[in-house]
This record gives C-alpha cells, structure tokens and sequence, in this order.
C-alpha cells in the first residue's frame, strides 16, 4: 500500500459488509473472535453493539474512551488490522476476525512506547482525556510516515480533537517520538 | 534519599507531570470507567419542543421493553419533592418537567434499564404529547410587556430575573457628557459552551442497607455537592459521600449539578441498585451549562488626547430558562466589574440585567472567573474603537491609560484592590517579539496593494482565586480552600486538597509546592483530591482558584508542619529551638553548620522517638481564607490575513506575554495558555450555540458546535514577565484562564484593524469567513 502521508482517521474500517438480503436486527446477538493486544477473546455481542463498548464494557479495556458521538472526536480510535479507526463508527460484528490495537497495548514488557515517552516528556497532555485515541492515530501514522513533516502530522492528528492542549506539544511530542524511533 | 540541592530546584521548574503515568497508559479512571456490581443505566427522554405544556407522557411502552427497570418522571419527582431543585444562582430548575418544558432538550423523564440499550430503548419508547406554546427566543423580546411570560411558577408576571448595577451612575453620566469624545457600541457575547472532551455523568450507588449513598460523579467541586446535595436529598451529610474521579476537561461544565445526577441517585434509592448516567455529546452542548450570551451597550468616553475619562456598560444577560449560573452569592453578574480592566478610569457604572428565554439554563464561567471573559472582551474592543474614533495607535492608546507600576496596590473605580501588574512591561515585551513597528510599515504597504492584514491586541487584566470570606461565598459556603498533609514515618508525603483537578496537573504542582516546603523531592509527596470522604473540605476547582487558594494552603500547612519539625530537631540535635534553622531543605544548628537533621529524619522521629510532652505525629491541615483576589494581566498581539475571495481569516501570528506571578511550573503554565489561546480562538472564529426562531438547538453536537483541529490551530509564541502577588505566600497568582479571557478581543481587534480603512469598527463573533465575505462584498471588495 503506498503511504499516504497524513490521512485523518475515519470511523470506515476496512472489512467486508454484509448484503442487504444478511441483514440483521439490531439486538440479535452473534458470537465474535478478535484478537486485542495480543491476546485472543470470544465473546456473544448484539448487532448494534458498538467497537468502542465491546472494547471498554466486554472487555473491560476502559483507555478507549468516548467524547462524540460523531466519529468527530476520535477519542475512540483504535487499530484495526492496522489501521487506524474510530471505534464508535465500527460494529463489534464488522470486527469478527480482526487483529485490535489499543492504547493498553503501546507499552511492551513495562516499557513505555516513545510515543508514550514523548507525550509525557513534552507535555503532550493535559485531562487526558483524548490521549489514548491521539496516541492511537500517532503510532498508525508513523508506521506509514516515519519521517513526517510537521504539517503531515497536524493533518494526521486532525480527526482527533484535543480541548486542553491547543495541540503544540502533541506535535512536538510525535515528531520526537519519530526521531526516537527512527534512531533505533 | 533526596539531597536538599535537589529539593531546593524544585520550584519554578519544569516537573514532568506525575499523573501522566495513567493517563498514557489508558489507566485513567474516568467516570465511565466506573463499574459497580448489579450497576443499571439511566437514559433521559427529552423534549423536542422549546416551549409547550405537556399533555400527557405514557410510559406503558417503555417498561413493556425487556430490561427495562424503571421509568421516572416529573410527577413522580413531585411526590419526592424532588420534581425542582435550587440552582446555585437562587433560583430553581426542573429536574424533570412537570405541567411543560421550556427548552428544547429539556429533561422529560427518566428510564432505567439493565443495560445501557435497554435503557435507550425504553427512552424512546416513551410517549409525550405536547401542546406548543409561543417561543421567545430573544432577551430583547422577552423583556416586551407583551412577551409570553416564560415561567409561570414564579410570582413575579415577567421574563427578567435580576438588574444589578455597581459604580457611581451619576457622576458616570456626567463625566461622559463633559468628555471630549465618546464611542457607544454593541457588543455581544454569543452563547459558548464548555464541551470538555469528556462529557458529563455520575454514578449513584444508594445502599439501603447502611443508609449510605455514594455518588461518583464528573465534578469540579465534590464537596459543594455534597452539601448541597444533602440539603436537597435531606440525607445527612456524613451519609453522603461524593467521589470525583479523573475528569475529561471541565472548564466549567462540571460545576452546576444537573438533572441526571439528581435522577440517577433517586433512581438508585428505588431500585437498591446502582444506577449510571452518562450524557451524550449532543445532550452535553444542549442541555448543560452555556457561558456568556451577554449583550452589551458600551459608552467609553475619553479625551483628545486619548485619556480615558469614564465608562458605561449596559448588559442584557440572557440566562435561558433558569438562572442556574454559578456565581459567588453577591455577584450575580459574577465579577463583570473587572470590565475597567487594565485602566485607570477615575469612574466608571455598569449594570445587568438578567432575562428568561426558551434556551439552555446556565450561564456559568467557561474557563473564566465569573464573567471576566465578558467584561475583558469589552474593554479591550472598546479600547480599539477608541483608538479609532481618535484615529491613535492602539498600542499608545493602552500605553497612556495603563494603570503606572508605581499606583499598586490600585483601588479601581468599581472597587477592587488589584494586587500588583506591570502592564507596560508585558505590552513592550509582547511589542518587541512580534515586531510591532515593522508590522505597522507592512500592514500600510499592503494596504495600498489592496491586501487585508490587521494586528490586533489585547493587554488584559483578569480577576481570580476566588476568594476572601469577607466577600465571597457560594451557596453560603464560604470560599476558602484546604490542604492535608500527612508524613508517614520514612518521611513519605500525603497531600490531600478539597479542589479536583480536571488537567491542570495539581498532582505535579501541588506536589512542588510541599516538596519545596519540606525539603523532599516531588516523587515523595503524592497529591490526592476528588474524595469527599478523604480529602479537606474545599470549593474545588474552576475560575483560577487553586494556585491562589489550595496552592497557598499547601505552602501554609507545609509550613505548619515544618514548625513541628523545627522542635523535633531541637530535640534530635539537642539544641535550642529558636537555634535550629531551615536552610536548603535541612533543619541546622545555628552556627554549627556540620550539625544537621534532614526532613525525613525529623519525620521518623515523630513516630519513632518525639521529644518528651509532645504529641507524637507529624501531620497539619489549614484551611486558607485568602486576604484578597489575585490580578494576572498581560499583553496579546495578533496577526492575520484575509482572504478576499473566501472571507477566510488567517492567522499570521500570535504573541503572548503572560504575568501569572510567581511560577510554579512553568512547562504546565505554558501548556495551560496554549490550551485557553485556542479556546480563546475557537470562540472568536468559529462558537456559537445558536437557537432558530422556534428554539430549535443549532449547535447539537461537533459537527455544528466546532472544535478546532490542530490544522487550524495557530501556533503560539509565549514569554513572560513575573510580577508576584504581594499576598500569596508563594506570590502565585492563577493562569488556568488568562489565554481564554484576554485572547478573544486579540483576534476580534486584529480583524476589525484589517477592515478599519472600509469603515469597519466593529464585527460581532464567531467572525466565520461567510461574515466577513459579506463585509467585503458590501463594501465591494471582491477578489
């Protein structure tokens, strides 16, 4: 896939839709297999069930937060299959299958992800609130960029909004990050 | 253990923020992530009209939907005596309509479900007839004697609420006759909200077997729930306890108490069980507090030479539906008459007058003490009119009305004490960074080249750190704020505080502040708020009031503690108290510099070995009554470039020079301003929650309510000056708001100076690029 330096996160996943003629009510419940963080899980959701709650409520996996409603905020953004998404714009059945990243998988063995390193090095946070989701869009977009400008990463961040910061230091939180990781 | 060099370089530097560690984990604990056992879901039926009665609600539907537990509604209340409840602003609010509703989105009923689904499903399933009545959307119309009379369940037959007036009106009246010139305009103040990222919820957890209720709650003020919460419920106090966990952003929206919460804890008294509710986005911007929707006449009167002679201001306040704006009890207004700002007026009169529409209750600060937001953008813009109407620079307009170094602490015309501000100091500084001059030269060279570029300032004084008990309570309730402090044995540090955190980072300031007191470093002293049941009682935390009163309590009860110390030393070092001295974090004996005890050596001993007769222990708490305000002030210069074609504003540049005082931590105050700056921004360019003739909410939800995204955003230059408040132990002042409040007439000024050669004085916000394509188009500049 060529990169595509600065995309915003979108709650569309790259997964199969259903036909029309497969649709299904929206309580009935279907039986899921994802992979989070590593870890597989299988678990009975209904239709209508959100990403996002089967991550915080199912799961129990609460880093992924909720601000919009609108697939605006991206508070909720998440790895699916790679990608960068905003889970409260993706059915937990439109997830069957799927390999999901979230912010509770940055840190590997107690070590802190550079991103995580950066944000809190730089003052890259203030409530916290949209951190996960920012850190989320961050790390989906230096596996396409490593080396982004700072323009590339205001436009790569744009889908996900930021009410303490005024973004300054997330910029330069993830262009030092980039640095670091470049650098390993 | 920590040596005392370190210790000592702990105040004013950048300390990495010890609640970080969470957050970028995904280990914060938002009031989402709050999960009790047998834990039910509360979702609100709302109304979709702004104003009608109600016929009839039929709830049958509703509790046939499987999980569905409970539906509650405004007649139910009534019984309970709960269908109302008092707003902080004296006045008193629906929980739940009872007869008929008076905003769009007002609270209808209340459904209860096992689940969060079934909870929505049974909402929508409620059935409600209403009959529309009349709307009266605009303040101006409301105060018509034929207006519909919006709240028929006070006695007084009329839509305005309150009139509130301070200052001299007569010699006011007279002064501005006798001025040179006088410039008379209407600014308004549109309608904002907070949206703090997360939005608002609580959950209430009643146990019916101990009596006990205990509400985790989003709240910036915990304790002040729970006393009013206990005057409203009649449970006793002591059987209440409130826990504001982390909290999403606040600025604000996290002070009032809302209807959900009060649904959401009688729900859980009738069912046992506990009982979530946590907003939506949409139900945040349409139902919770708003801040502003001031309208105001300003008259600014001066001389030739540009000396200002007096100011008028008349306001219309709309509150919407109730007047639930949390203000301290004697300033309805909050303390809008701050709007002298950094001037010296020899007089000055302002009045409000408060009105009911069919809109939003609220009215609260949006990250702004009480109103300063308002009164700041006033004087600012005023100031560039008159600079205008005088045809003078606004730069030496402000330089030659500045209230001088020399005349602090200065008595303002409307009666404050304004503590200590270099006002010079901070437009100078700001001048020299961004170039003023040379600004200038380009700005009339592109003029003449048919470009818009304008340079806007702003140079304002802000009032917080609400406040002495002389003056200043809320609810009754006194406005002091508290500290606990606790030394375990191995010299260990507890901290607790009655404010609550929403990003400010008091974990890491706070921390500072004891640290640097005692003589340990930061990572000793861990900071605890939000627990009523733990923490000191306390007003918590909005309207810059932590540094100035929590941060002084820290410094004072650190002291306290010390002074324990200092006796525990003599003993150790058998010496003289009033020989033993506090230097670099260390108790010595006067002149025997070899002969010294370290602070958590003291602290064993407290436990382990106290002198004879004293009690053993190292722990203090204060309660700090601030002797006055603090008064931070600065200077914001603005550049930007219009688009001709498109009315699309640019921001060129933005300088600003901040004086919060003595600095605690200066990367956290850097991090505030950039975030008030682009707040302050949002506002002046693209905010409004905005009402159609019926009532109808425009400005539901971030699609239609923007929040700007880091492509927008301008990128800040910050500097300093630092100009200490003579009062606060540490000369802190607060910061949290200064960008919010002095930004805003920054922008409009620097807008309006680009348009001010077509005739253009002034340009009410949000100024969208279809606003100013207007403007051009109307004085026929096309591209």
């Amino acid at each position: 896939m060529p990169a595509r330096k600065g995309k915003r996160t979108t709650g569309a996943p790259r997964v199969p839709t259903r036909k029309a003629a497969e649709a299904v009510r929206p309580a009935a419940r279907q039986r899921i297999r994802v992979t989070v963080n590593g870890r597989p899980y299988e678990a009975e959701v209904e239709a209508r069930t959100l990403l996002v709650y089967f991550i915080r409520d199912t799961l129990g996996l609460t880093g992924t937060h909720v601000g919009c409603d609108t697939t605006t905020c991206g508070a909720c953004t998440v790895l699916l299959n790679g990608e960068a998404v905003k889970s409260c714009t993706v059915f937990a059945v439109q997830a069957d299958g799927a390999e999901i990243m979230t912010v509770e998988g940055l840190a590997k063995d107690g070590e802190l992800h550079p991103l995580q390193k950066a944000f809190w090095e730089h003052h890259g946070l203030q409530c916290g609130f949209c951190t996960p989701g920012m850190l989320m869009a961050a790390y989906a977009f230096l596996k396409e960029n490593p080396r982004p400008s700072e323009e590339e990463i205001r436009i790569a961040i744009s889908g996900n909004l930021c009410r303490c910061t005024g973004y300054m230091n997330i910029v330069k939180a993830i262009q030092h990050a980039a640095q670091e990781m470049a650098a390993r | 253990m920590t040596t005392t060099g370190q210790a000592h370089a702990v105040l004013g530097h950048p300390v990495r923020r010890k609640e970080d560690i969470r957050f970028i984990q995904g280990r914060g604990r938002y009031l989402d992530d709050i999960v009790l056992p047998r834990m039910a879901y509360l979702a609100l039926v709302r109304s979709p009209h702004a104003h009608a009665r109600i016929r009839s609600i039929r709830t049958d539907a509703a509790k046939a939907i499987p999980g569905v537990l409970a539906v509650i509604t405004g007649e139910d209340l009534e019984e309970l005596g709960l269908a109302w409840m008092p707003t902080l602003a004296g006045d008193k609010q629906m929980v739940l309509a009872v007869g008929k509703v008076l905003f769009q989105y007002q609270e209808v009923a209340a459904v209860v479900g096992e689940t969060r689904e079934a909870a929505v499903d049974g909402a929508q399933a409620v059935e409600v007839d209403y009959d529309p009545l009349p709307v009266v959307v605009d303040p101006f119309r409301a105060l018509e004697p034929d207006a519909p009379v919006l709240r028929e369940d006070r006695e007084q037959k009329t839509n305005h609420i309150w009139h509130w007036e301070v200052g001299d009106r007569e010699a006011t009246e007279e002064a501005l006759r006798r001025s040179d010139v006088v410039i008379r305009e209407r600014i308004r103040f549109q309608r904002v909200h907070p949206a703090p990222l997360e939005p608002c919820g609580c959950i209430a957890d009643f146990d019916r077997i101990t009596g006990r209720l205990t509400l985790y709650v989003t709240s910036q003020a915990p304790h002040a729930y729970r006393t009013l919460l206990a005057l409203v419920t009649k449970l006793p106090e002591h059987m209440i306890r409130v826990i504001s966990p982390d909290i999403g952003g606040g600025f604000g929206n996290k002070v009032a108490v809302y209807p959900g919460y009060v649904c959401a804890v009688v729900a859980s008294m009738m069912l046992g069980r506990p009982v979530k509710w946590v907003e939506t986005r949409t139900e945040n911007l349409t139902s919770t507090s708003f801040a502003r929707d001031y309208h105001m006449m300003v008259e600014l009167g001066a001389t030739r030479e540009g000396k200002v002679t007096a100011l008028r201001v008349k306001t219309i306040a709309d509150h919407g539906a109730f007047d639930a704006s949390a203000n301290p009890s004697r300033f309805p207004a909050g303390l809008f008459s701050i709007c002298t700002g950094s001037y010296d007026f020899p007089v000055a009169f302002a009045e409000v007058d408060a009105v009911y529409t069919n809109k939003a209750p609220g009215g609260i600060s949006y990250r702004c003490s009480f109103r300063v937001t308002e009164a700041s953008y006033l004087i600012e813009r005023a100031m560039d009119i008159l600079a205008d109407e005088l045809g003078m620079d606004p730069a030496e307009l402000r330089r030659r009305n500045f209230i001088p170094p020399e005349k602090f602490p200065y008595r303002s015309a409307l009666g404050w004490t304004y503590d200590s501000g270099n006002y010079i100091a901070a437009l100078d500084r700001a001048l020299a960074l961004i170039g003023y001059e040379e600004l200038r030269r380009e700005q009339e060279e592109r003029r003449r080249r048919g470009e818009l570029m304008g340079i806007g300032i702003s140079s304002y004084t802000e009032i917080v750190g609400a406040g002495p008990s002389h003056t200043f309570d809320i609810a009754g309730l006194k406005m002091f704020d508290s500290c606990e402090i606790r030394v375990h044995p191995t010299g260990k540090i507890l901290a607790r505080f009655g404010t609550r955190h929403q990003g400010q980072g008091h974990e890491t300031t706070y921390a500072q502040i004891v640290a640097h007191e005692l003589g340990v470093s930061v990572e000793d002293v861990l900071v605890e708020e939000g627990d009523t049941d733990t923490a000191p009682y306390g007003l918590g935390t909005y309207a810059s009031r932590s540094t100035p009163t929590a941060g002084a309590a820290a410094a004072m009860c650190a002291r306290r503690i010390r002074e324990k110390a200092r006796k525990i030393a003599a003993h150790l070092l058998e010496a003289a108290e009033e020989d033993i001295v506090w230097e670099e974090g260390r108790f010595i004996v006067r002149g025997v510099p070899g002969k010294s005890v370290t602070f958590p050596q003291v602290a064993f001993a407290a436990y382990t070995n106290p002198p004879p007769g004293m009690e053993p222990g190292l722990e203090a708490v204060y309660y700090y009554d601030p002797p006055n305000l603090t008064f931070p002030f600065g200077t914001y210069v603005c550049v930007v470039d219009i688009d001709k074609g498109t009315g699309q504003v640019k921001v060129r540049r933005f300088v600003g020079v901040d004086d919060c005082g003595t600095v605690i931590n200066p990367m956290i105050v850097e991090g505030q301003i950039h975030g008030g700056l682009t707040e302050g921004f949002a506002i002046a360019f693209m905010q409004e929650i905005a009402y159609d003739e019926n009532g109808n909410c425009l400005s539901s939800n971030f699609t239609e309510y923007l929040i700007p995204t880091a492509v927008e955003t301008p990128r800040w230059e910050l500097d300093r000056t630092v100009t200490p408040s003579p009062h606060h132990p540490l000369g802190a002042k607060g910061v949290g708001e200064s960008a919010n409040v002095g930004s805003p007439a920054a922008f409009v000024n620097a807008v309006v100076d680009a348009l001010s050669h077509l005739g253009v004085r002034h340009i009410d916000m949000p100024i969208t690029p279809w606003k100013i394509w207007k403007i051009l188009r109307e004085h026929g500049i096309t591209e």
